[in-house]
């Protein structure tokens, strides 16, 4: 895999954009398939291998951005296909299996992502920094119209756009953004927050989407209906109503901490720092827990030495794929903890006296 | 007053008139027989023929299907024409296999769709630019060649004929070599078709 995509860092990652104190990014994903072929998992080999043919000439042909990036994911090595799960540009069930398939990803900013012959012969995805859901589906509508300028889309007047799994089908459409709430976890609220979102019919999940476990305090919050209910109005509902409450909740509970229980506050996020500083091991997910009450310390205006970027940045170098990239070497387990601890060390390490 | 083609034991419906030297000839042919002799005219299949049609050419197979299917037919169709999947192989697998399930299953997919979206029914939202909107002509020619074969087996005659009238309507519609939509891939035959524009104006 080209190195260009891995030097420049992810856009979206870096922290800037709207309200990315809590919203870390905003996600817009859109499910077609195309007329006349079977779902994907109807698909024969050769039906697999044509959907790849005609989506990667129209892609590549549509110059859908400055650059995009065709990448076949047979033959690609794991480390490769684990480092663009990492990076949220495939899903974890696209890496897997041996079946024709492939992703298109913008670069540099990896803002654009399609995934072809997942669950439907496209997932297209727009991800941006902060809370910016109106520009992301600004983008990706005019997206679906260049493509769909070229190929036909399976579409009933009933039904809408046609899904291989129901629970999609109509617009497509899934909205959501990426939170950061370590606030209303340590206020104990966060319970509460994600049964109030599972009764408005929204889907909670982990920093790695489906089937994942909220590592980090952060929570994946996104649309489950996407029959009738037109896509504008998903949005509005999302950006305008549900987003900002959550958002309002998670300031309340920083600010309640800062007011009312400093020590406490101040006590896990001086412990997380120092443990990033001096551990010599650290596992994934406890890096990624230590990583997120830094966050909320740089929010919070405890720790005026330390880059929000970096925090970033470290997120997404503590992931597997990416420590083995960023030291050039496939190493085991064991090796991994000894070798994350050092990265993050040499990044927010101890300040030179 | 109905009588046989001359050529086979089909029923006539063709009446070719010839007047030769004063003598008026007449021949009464079936519409394959006269087509193949060369015999221009406008085909003509009303309703009750087109029924007549099928019946002879799939009556055993209806037969043999009505007896055996009659708990299907009582919650809709047993499997899907273009891809084969069953309800059953969707209820176990969770997807299904093709955009023609939708129709196949609308049925039973009705209250699983209003359930799974917070009781909504019907699409609401984006919908796709072009004015043909299920697939490229080619495709809708062949879907709608199957949904007047199912119309039919299932005595949905007035749904079969709004399907014949727009199955004659999409193929006299010529078809645009020069539409770069229409590729091979999507062109895909359906076996026992006909070709587009096979019937004589």
């Amino acid at each position: 895999m080209p190195v260009p995509i891995f030097s420049t860092g992810i856009v979206w990652l870096k922290g800037e954009g709207p309200r990315s104190d809590i919203v870390m990014s905003s996600r817009v994903r859109l499910a077609r398939n195309f007329a006349g072929f079977p779902f994907v998992n109807r698909c024969k080999r050769t039906d697999r291998s044509q959907v790849l043919d005609l989506a990667k000439r129209h892609l590549l042909d549509l110059q859908l951005s400055p650059q995009l990036l065709w990448i076949e994911l047979i033959g690609l090595p794991q480390l490769e296909r684990s480092l663009l799960v990492e990076r949220h540009l495939i899903s974890t069930q696209h890496s897997k299996g041996e079946e024709p398939r492939a992703v298109a990803v913008s670069t540099p900013d990896e803002t654009l992502s399609i995934m072809v012959n997942e669950e439907d012969h496209l997932r297209i995805q727009v991800i941006r920094s902060g809370l910016a859901l109106s520009e992301a589906f600004e983008q990706i509508d005019a997206i679906d119209d260049r493509i769909e300028d070229r190929i036909d889309f399976a579409y009933s007047p009933r039904f809408g756009y046609l899904t291989a799994c129901p629970t999609n089908v109509g617009t497509g459409i899934r909205v959501s953004v990426m939170l950061h709430l370590p606030g209303l976890r340590i206020t104990g609220e966060i319970e509460k927050v994600k049964r109030a979102a599972e009764s408005m019919c929204l889907a909670v999940r982990g920093f790695y989407g489906e089937g994942s476990e909220a590592v980090g305090d952060f929570f994946q919050l996104s649309n489950q209906t996407t029959l009738g209910k037109s896509e504008r109005a998903v949005l509005q509902d999302f950006e305008h109503r549900i987003i900002p409450k959550i958002i309002e909740y998670e300031r309340l509970a920083r600010r309640s901490l800062m007011e009312k229980r400093r020590h406490i506050l101040e006590d896990q996020v001086f412990r997380a720092l120092g443990t990033l500083r001096y551990a010599r091991q650290l596992k994934a997910d406890e890096a990624l827990q230590l990583l997120s009450l830094a966050r909320l310390g740089v929010h919070c205006g405890l720790l005026p030495d330390v880059n929000p970027s970096t925090i970033n940045e470290l997120i997404l170098l503590v992931q597997s794929a990416h420590l083995q990239k960023a030291i050039r070497r496939e190493i085991d387990q064991a090796e991994r903890r000894i070798e994350r601890a050092r990265l993050v060390r040499s990044r927010i390490g101890a300040p030179q006296t | 007053m109905k009588c046989k083609c001359d050529h086979c034991d089909r029923e006539a419906t063709i009446t070719e008139v010839t007047v030769r030297n004063g003598q008026k000839i007449e021949k009464h042919l079936c519409e394959d027989c006269a087509r193949q002799e060369g015999i221009a005219f406008k085909s003509q299949s009303p309703i009750n023929e087109l029924i007549t049609k099928f019946v002879m050419a799939h009556g055993q197979a209806i037969i043999s299907a009505q007896a055996g299917s009659i708990s299907a037919k009582a919650s809709g169709q047993a499997s899907c024409g273009f891809c084969g999947m069953s309800f059953a192989e969707f209820r176990q697998r969770g997807v299904l296999g093709c955009p023609e399930c939708y129709k196949t299953f609308e049925l039973q997919l009705g209250p699983l769709i209003e359930r799974a979206h917070e009781g909504a029914t019907h699409h609401v939202g984006k919908a796709p630019r072009k004015a043909d909107l299920t697939a490229t002509r080619a495709q809708r020619i062949s879907l709608l060649r199957k949904q007047l074969a199912d119309a039919i087996a299932a005595e949905q005659y007035e749904k079969a004929a709004a399907l014949r009238d727009e199955l004659l309507s999409a193929e006299s519609r010529a078809p645009d070599a020069a539409d770069p939509r229409i590729t091979r891939a999507q062109m895909r035959a359906q076996p026992g078709a006909r070709e587009a524009g096979s019937i004589d104006p």
